[in-house]
Formats: structure tokens, sequence, C-alpha cells
């Protein structure tokens, strides 16, 4: 085994083994427990960098191991992959410190930070994933490490929302399952090549392969919270604040995009899609999802609740540049990939912020935090903006090559109004929120302030990781033109799979 | 290599007969006797890989007179796992059993147990399974007896009488075959069986009599009390070996020694109580009170899985995707002895610990436990088959092979088995989120814990990740 073959294993085993040591550490070795988290997010940074060089190059890393005949374990970096990886591996590093901080004093921490670092390895794991088979091992286990994050606090409505949680996913990874051997036994090990293979299978399976996609699609939409698959979302967010956040923006959402996104290029081939009459209808489910997911957020008073409905509708900008054949709308839709998952984490950890600094839980009772928490409050505004796509935040670019693609696609007479009317709701739910934190005026006291005003408006560990995520929202947008930025390394993925 | 076969059966008859003889020295006996007939049976697993299918006459009395033994992948496979989950299992026993009257009376029973399953696997004549099988149903009952109250009693009873009636049946089908063709040699026998009466009256007593002893419902009703009242490294060893012996037998009469008699229709029947098993054991352990109950259901459940091969086998010509199938019925038995094993050893820690094992109470226990909640946990993501388990490669296979065959109605019940087996295990384990007191240190009990915890992490990692050889050795056929 040389260094190629390894080097995407090792990518995974960064996390997963720390992950398994910390399982086994003392509750109260704080420091040990730390050094291997952070150790473990350190390592992986470097090597997904040199990965990230490597797959520029076009130099193949492939891992493999045979767990039966026709069932193979491939871990392969591609540029798709690259990119998930990539923004797992930066937002692991910040969300870990932040749960660092938010976290080290509260009990079960060996247990939460174990499976943390499993739900990373299961996330990174998937996004590497070279068949179909091995997406699916990894898609199931992401599932099972997420339910002890999801159910860790232990009260009656964090089992609740985790039992919600199980269901759906369980009942979606069956689905998946099942479509994914059928397809298997119809077409042999599926490997995610650029470009798709089915197209070469005979006319007569068209039929089955239509069916198999609707499984697929049903078993990925669960986890991207395509409506009417997202009930679980909402609930799942008593969840701690770092949990939520990683959840909403790289984990558990994003991996149901992410297959979407591989099923659609790297099985089916997006022309295949295309002639197969499917992407039309992944383009209304993607549709109704981000107009519904927006109307929703409108009236929840709960911050995180509302943030978790805005997730529904923006994660489905992905599955939308799925569904709108070309380039410019492939690159809209991956880009969105990155450009949501920073934004998102922003405005989760602000909300925790909130919630552990001063007892915030609703946007009513926002007003005027910004006074008394401006840094959390900025970071928490560049995202907002940024979701609702104003320039020059991140957020921005992706809407842009959305309705881009849509007209040269020739489908803006349906896009174009999805994109305006959900930009407007967008507005419509988080401009308020701005308001009142920045120019309504504070009550006499905040609802239960637990950490007071002293060097930082709060603990340090909770006040960089969204200082440092929104600028990262910034300087996406800002420096997208530059080389090895998330748009460049769309448009790199979007020719690529389009042979250009 | 032949040679190992023998010292198989003499191992820990030797064992039993020295823990027998010698009450006090019995702990530190059984434990070499354990690592001793495991080292063997690692031996063997890789005798058979290396040289193919091994026999053995002892004696050197040739088969018809002498009693002769052998091993191809199947037995080399379910030796090497009886031999793994019986040595975990006399670990924690040793801790289980604190006093010392008690150990005593349970280890020469133990390795008689342990001799009988040996023996069954490498007898090559049905009148040697016979003997046997009558050998094992005794010593499990005797163990299961151990238990002492009126209702660990009545149940042995009752699983006594079911095991002599199922070898009664058993033993009247070998008659049969005596009586037609005059011979009880196996593999003589493949040769000469004809789809005639008395061929088809003898397979359907044996199988029924062995259907009995394997719990395939709707005959699964004595083992829910049986393994539920005995103690927990008995249940263990009762729910992961006993049962898959007698499904060891259905399996070699079935796909090799009768192959030529079996109709679709008949292996359709097989197909349809293990959907009815699924489904049935499934709902039943998510409606029971207590944990051990559950996991007893859940075993009436998972041997349902390999039922539902029959039909699937019975459909498939000889070729790779018929290989695929056997291998992942093979790893779906294993992964549900060694996670089925390691349960009923976590159950009995909770057990102990707090004197029941009713699942609304469990909250603080739960907590109190962590790494033999982690051991139920892991053993529970095998019996639903979510990856990495090996169950997760049988099922794969298991859906693979009806799509194959066009039979849906598979796919549909492992479907709802699994999500079932998913809301019961999901049950236990909400208990185990909360703000009860916990330990600094997740291993408190290690003699108890780890044994657990390596069964069913070999259930879930080994066979899961480690597994592709279990269809190499499966290409070894008798």
């Amino acid at each position: 085994m040389n260094f190629d073959t390894a080097l995407p294993l090792l990518v995974v085993a960064s996390s997963l083994l720390p992950g398994l040591v910390i399982f086994f550490l003392r509750e109260d070795s704080h420091r040990l427990r730390t050094l291997l988290n952070l150790a473990g997010a350190g390592v992986k940074v470097v090597l997904v960098g040199v990965m990230i060089w490597g797959v520029f190059h076009q130099h193949s890393y492939q891992t493999s191991w045979s767990l039966a005949p026709g069932l193979e374990l491939v871990l392969h970096a591609d540029t798709l992959s690259v990119l998930f990886v990539s923004l797992s591996t930066v937002l692991w590093l910040v969300t870990t410190v932040y749960a660092i901080g938010y976290l080290e004093k509260s009990p079960h921490r060996s247990r939460f930070f174990g499976f943390f670092s499993l739900c990373v390895s299961a996330t990174i794991g998937l996004a590497l994933a070279g068949n179909l088979f091995t997406f699916v091992i990894f898609y199931e286990l992401l599932t099972l490490a997420t339910y002890p994050l999801v159910a860790h606090r232990g009260t009656p409505e964090a089992l609740r929302g985790a039992r919600i949680y199980l269901a759906y996913t369980l009942g979606g990874g069956a689905l998946l399952l099942v479509g994914a051997v059928w397809l298997q036994v119809i077409a042999g090990p599926t490997a995610f090549i650029e470009g798709g293979v089915l197209s070469q299978l005979p006319a007569e399976y068209h039929g089955q392969l239509k069916v198999i996609f609707l499984l697929l699609m049903i078993g990925l939409g669960v986890k991207a919270a395509l409506v009417p698959l997202h009930g679980w979302l909402p609930q799942a967010m008593v969840a701690p604040a770092p949990v939520s956040a990683l959840l909403h923006a790289v984990a558990v959402v994003k991996a149901g995009a992410f297959g979407i996104v591989r099923v659609v290029y790297d099985v089916y081939g997006v022309n295949f899609t295309s002639e197969l009459g499917l992407l039309a209808g992944l383009g209304i489910a993607a549709a109704i999802t981000i107009v519904y997911g927006s109307m929703k957020a409108l009236s929840q008073d709960n911050l995180k609740k509302r943030l978790a409905y805005s997730t529904v509708s923006q994660v489905s900008y992905i599955a939308l540049g799925t569904a709108i054949l070309g380039p410019v709308g492939t690159i809209g839709g991956i880009v969105h990939l990155v450009h949501q998952g920073i934004m998102k984490i922003t405005l989760f950890f602000a909300a925790g912020n909130y919630a552990e600094t001063l007892g915030i839980h609703k946007v009513s009772e926002m007003n005027g935090v910004g006074q008394r928490m401006p840094a959390t409050t900025l970071a928490f505004s560049i995202a907002a903006l940024g979701m609702i796509g104003i320039p020059p935040v991140a957020g921005f670019i992706s809407k842009w090559y959305l309705g881009l693609g849509a007209i040269e696609a020739g489908v803006a007479g349906w896009v174009m109004p999805v994109l305006i009317i959900s930009s407007l709701l967008n507005a419509a739910y988080f401009l308020p929120v701005l308001y009142r934190a920045w120019f309504c005026q504070p009550g006499p006291a905040w609802p239960a302030e637990h950490i007071p005003a002293a060097r930082y408006e709060t603990a340090g560990a909770l006040l960089w990781p969204p200082v440092v995520t929104a600028g990262l929202a910034l300087a996406a947008g800002l420096f997208a033109a530059a080389p090895y930025s998330p748009l460049e390394w769309a448009d790199l993925i979007a020719r690529r799979e389009y042979g250009l | 290599m032949a040679e190992t076969l023998i010292w198989l059966v003499a191992v820990p008859l030797a064992g039993a007969v020295a823990a027998l003889l010698l009450p006090r020295q019995s702990t530190p006996i059984v434990s070499v006797t354990a690592v001793a007939a495991s080292l063997v049976a690692g031996t063997l697993l890789y005798a058979v890989s290396e040289q193919g299918r091994l026999s053995y006459e002892i004696g050197g009395w040739s088969a018809g007179l002498g009693i002769s033994l052998r091993a191809d992948g199947l037995s080399a496979l379910l030796l090497m796992m009886t031999a793994l989950v019986a040595l975990a299992t006399s670990v924690y026993a040793a801790a289980y059993f604190n006093k010392a009257a008690d150990r005593a009376r349970f280890w020469p029973l133990w390795l008689l147990l342990w001799t009988s399953l040996n023996a069954l696997l490498l007898s090559g004549d049905l009148f040697n399974l016979y003997v046997t099988l009558e050998l094992l149903g005794l010593s499990a009952v005797a163990l299961a007896s151990l238990g002492g109250k009126t209702a660990a009693v009545q149940a042995a009873l009752r699983y006594l009488l079911v095991g002599l009636l199922g070898s009664m049946m058993f033993l009247a089908g070998v008659s049969l075959i005596y009586a037609g063709y005059g011979t009880l040699d196996l593999s003589t026998l493949a040769g000469v069986v004809a789809a005639e009466p008395v061929a088809w009256t003898a397979l359907a007593l044996m199988t029924a009599g062995l259907l009995l002893k394997t719990a395939l419902f709707p005959l699964h009703f004595w083992l829910p009390p049986a393994h539920a009242s005995a103690p927990a490294p008995v249940s263990a060893v009762l729910s992961a070996l006993v049962v898959k012996a007698a499904f060891y037998l259905v399996l070699r009469l079935w796909l090799d020694v009768f192959a030529d008699l079996v109709t679709p229709a008949a292996a359709n029947v097989l197909g349809i109580l293990g959907a009815g098993a699924i489904i049935w054991g499934s709902w039943r352990a998510l409606r029971t009170e207590r944990l051990k109950v559950l996991a007893a259901y859940s075993t009436v459940a998972q041997l349902g899985y390999l039922f539902l091969f029959f039909p699937l086998l019975q459909a498939l010509p000889p070729g790779p995707a018929r290989d695929s199938a056997v291998g992942g019925l093979v790893i779906l038995a294993l992964t549900h002895g060694f996670a089925k094993a390691g349960l009923f050893l976590a159950i009995g820690i909770i057990q102990q610990r707090c004197g029941h094992d009713n699942i609304r109470e469990l909250d603080g226990t739960a907590q109190r436990l962590p790494a033999t909640t982690f051991a139920i946990a892991l053993g529970g993501v095998a019996l639903i088959g979510l990856p990495p388990s090996g169950a997760f490669l049988g099922k794969w296979q298991l859906i693979a092979a009806s799509f194959a065959t066009g039979q849906w109605l598979w796919i549909l019940v492992t479907i709802a088995g699994s999500l079932l087996a998913a809301a019961y295990v999901f049950r236990v384990l909400g208990h185990a989120f909360g703000h009860q007191p916990y330990p600094q240190r997740p291993v408190t009990m290690a003699r108890e814990e780890w044994p657990a915890l390596i069964l069913t992490a070999m259930a879930v990692l080994g066979l899961g990740l480690a597994g592709a050889p279990v269809w190499d050795l499966m290409e070894i056929g008798a």
C-alpha cells in the first residue's frame, strides 16, 4: 500500500481513530480529549490539502477493499468528493473548537465527542465513496453516528426528536438500499464515473431505471429534507448547537444533497437522466421545497426552528442546480453545497451564542442584541444577507449562476420566479431579525444571562468560530474568481462532468 | 492435519470429564480446555482453507462400521464460531457465577455441550447426527434448568419434551432412510436417493423434527421462555449456537443430500414460514417488557431470514449469483451467532446489577454501564442489519437474489423486519441518554463487559469488514 492508495483511508482515519480512542477516555481527561480532537482535525486539514493539489493535477487516489464477491469498499478522490471533503474538514475543525467551548462543562463529553468524530468520519467516507455500495454504507453509518448526538441531552423532547429523525432516515435508508441493490443486479457494481455509466444499458431496462431513480431520490431526499420528507429536520433542532450546526451545514442534510448530485451526475449521467425525463421531476420537487421551506420559516418565532426551515429551503438550491441541464446551472448547484454550508453554520453558531450567553431562544427576544453582542450579530448578519443573495456574500454567487444556468437551459420560465419568490421570502424572514437585533432597544433584562460580558461579549471559543465562518462566507463571494475558490472548483467539476 | 478433527471432540470431552472429577480445580481446567479447543478450531479452519475438505476415520474403521468425522468450509466456519463464542462466554461465566459451587455444577455440562456441538458439526452420517443432536439437546436442557427458579425449570422441561419430540421425528426419518437405502452416510446417500415416497417421507420427518428444534415459526413457542429464563451465559449459547446446529442440519439435508428432491413448492413453504417468523418474532420483540424476552424473540425473527434463502437458492441456477447468496446466508447466520451471544451476555450484566431486566426501568442502569450499553448497541446494529455489520452484507445478498429471481415478496419482508428490528433496538437504546449518574470510565466490569463487547464487535466489524473469506470457504463443499 503506497501513499496514493492510502491517502483516502488516512483522511477518514484521521477523525475515526481519535473518535474511537475518545470513547474510552476518562470523563475528566479534558486536555487529552481536546488534544486528540484538535490533532485529528489538524492532520485532516493537511491531508486534504495534499489531496486537493493532487486531484487538481489529475492524480488518482484510491483505496479499495473487498467485503464480499462484487461488493468492494472503494474510497476514491475526484473533484466532487474533494469539494465536499474540504468543506467538511474545515467546518469540522471550526465546529470542534466551538463544541469544546459549548460543552466542556456538561456531562457525557466522551460519548459526545466520540460520536461527533464518528459523524464526521462517516461524512468524509460518504464524500469519498467510489461506488454506490460504499456510499450506502457510509450513509447508514451517518444515521447511526448522528442519533446519539441528537438524543444527547436525554430530555423527552430530545429523545422524541431523535426518534423521529431515526424513523425518517432509517426508512429512507431502506429505500436507498433496495434501489442500490436493484441497480447492482441489473447493471453490475456501479462505480461513480464522471458523466455516468447507465446510458449504455439497453432500452428495455429504462422502465426499471426510472423506478430505481425514484427509490434512490426518496432515500436521499429524506436526508436532504425534500418536501414532503423534511419532517424530521425541524424536530432535530433540539440537539446541542454544535450538532445542529454540523447537521445543517455539512453532515446530514448535505449528505442527502451530495448523494442526489452523485446519482444524477456520476451514476445516471445528467444527459441520460434528462433523456429519461427524470430531471423535471427533481426540479419540481426542489422548487416546491424551496418555496415551502421559506414560507414555513416566516412564521417561526423560535430562532433555531426558523433556521431549520431555512435549511429545508436553501439545501434544495443544490437539487435545483442539479435539475438544470447545462454546466452553468451545475456550477450554481454545486457551489451552493459549499456556500450554504459556511453561511448556515455561521447562523447556527450565532444562534447557539445567543442561547448560551443570554438565554435567547426566540426571535421576539432578540431586541437590541446587536448592542450587547456586536461581533456575533455581525457574523449573523453577514450570513443572513448571504442567504438572501445580497452581493458580495457567497450566496449571491450561487443564485447568480442558478439564474444564468436556467436562462441558458431555457427553463428560466419557472426557475426565475422560484428564485425571485424565494429571495423575497428569505428577506422577509431574515431582515426583521436583523432589524430587531440592530435597531430595537433591548428590554430591561435578558431571558437568562449565563456568561457576563468581559473581555469579549461571550466565551472566546464560542465567539471565534462564527466570526471565522462569516469571514469565509464573505471571502467566498469577494474572491470567487481566485484559484481554488469554491466557484473555481465547481467550475472544474462542471467541465469534467460535461467533458468540456 | 486430519487429526485435528478428533482433537476437536476429544479436547472438550476430556475437559468435561476432568472438571467433573475435580470440581475444585474446574475453573482452571475449563480455562485451559477452552483455549486449547479454540486453537484447534482455528487450526482446522486454516487447514480446510489450505487443503480443502478433511475427513478422519476413528480407529481406521471405514464408514458403515466405524465413526467417521469430516469437515468442509461450512462446518469449519461454524466450528470456529462455536469456539470463539464459547471461549468468550467461558471467560464471562467465570465471573458471572460468583459461587464456586455454581461454577462446579456449570462447567462439566458446559464442556459437554461444546463437545456435542463440535461432534455434530463434524459428523458425516445420519445416525451419528442423531446421537449428537440428542446429546446436545440433553446438555442444553440441563444447562437451561440451572436458573433454579420454578419458571426456569418449567421452561426447561418444556424444552426437554420438545427436544425429544424433535429427535424422535428425526430418528423416524433416519430409520426410513436406512430401510430404504441401506446406508446412513451422507455422501453415499446423496448419490442414491431418488425422488420417491420413502425419501420424501424421510426428509419431511427429519425436517419437521429439525424445524421444531430450530424453533422456526410457528414451532417457536418453546424458545422464548427457555432462552429467557436460563442463566445469561446459557441463553447466549442456546440462541447463538444450539438452534444454529439444527439449522445447519436442515441446510445439509436440503442443499447437499436431498438437493434433487427439493421442489420449488417445498422451498417456498420454508420461505413463507421464515417470513412469518421475521414479522411475528420482531413484532413480539417490540411489544415485550423484558430485555431477555426481547432478545429471545429476536432470535425467532433472525432465524426467519435464514429460511428466506431456501426458495431463492432453489430458483438460482448454479453459478456466481448462487454462490454469493449461499455466502450471504452463512454470514447472516454467523453474524447473528456473535451478536446474539454478546447481547445476552450484556443483558446478563444488567440483570445482575439491578436485579431485573425491565425495559421501562432501564434508565439508571443503562447510564451506569456505558460499555454494556455500547455492546447492546453494537449487537443491535447487527440485528437490524445496518452496515458495517456482517448482516448488512447478508441482507444485501438476500435482496439481490430476490431481485435476480423475481421473488419480490422477500424484499418487502426483509425491509419490514429490519425496520421492526430498528424499532425494538432503539426502544432500548433510548434509555442510554439522560441525567442519571454515570461513571468516570466506560468499562466498569472488565471480565464481563469485554466478552460482550468483543463478541458484538466481531459481528459488526470483524464479519462486516473482513468477511470476504466466508465466501471463499463456502466454495469448499462437502
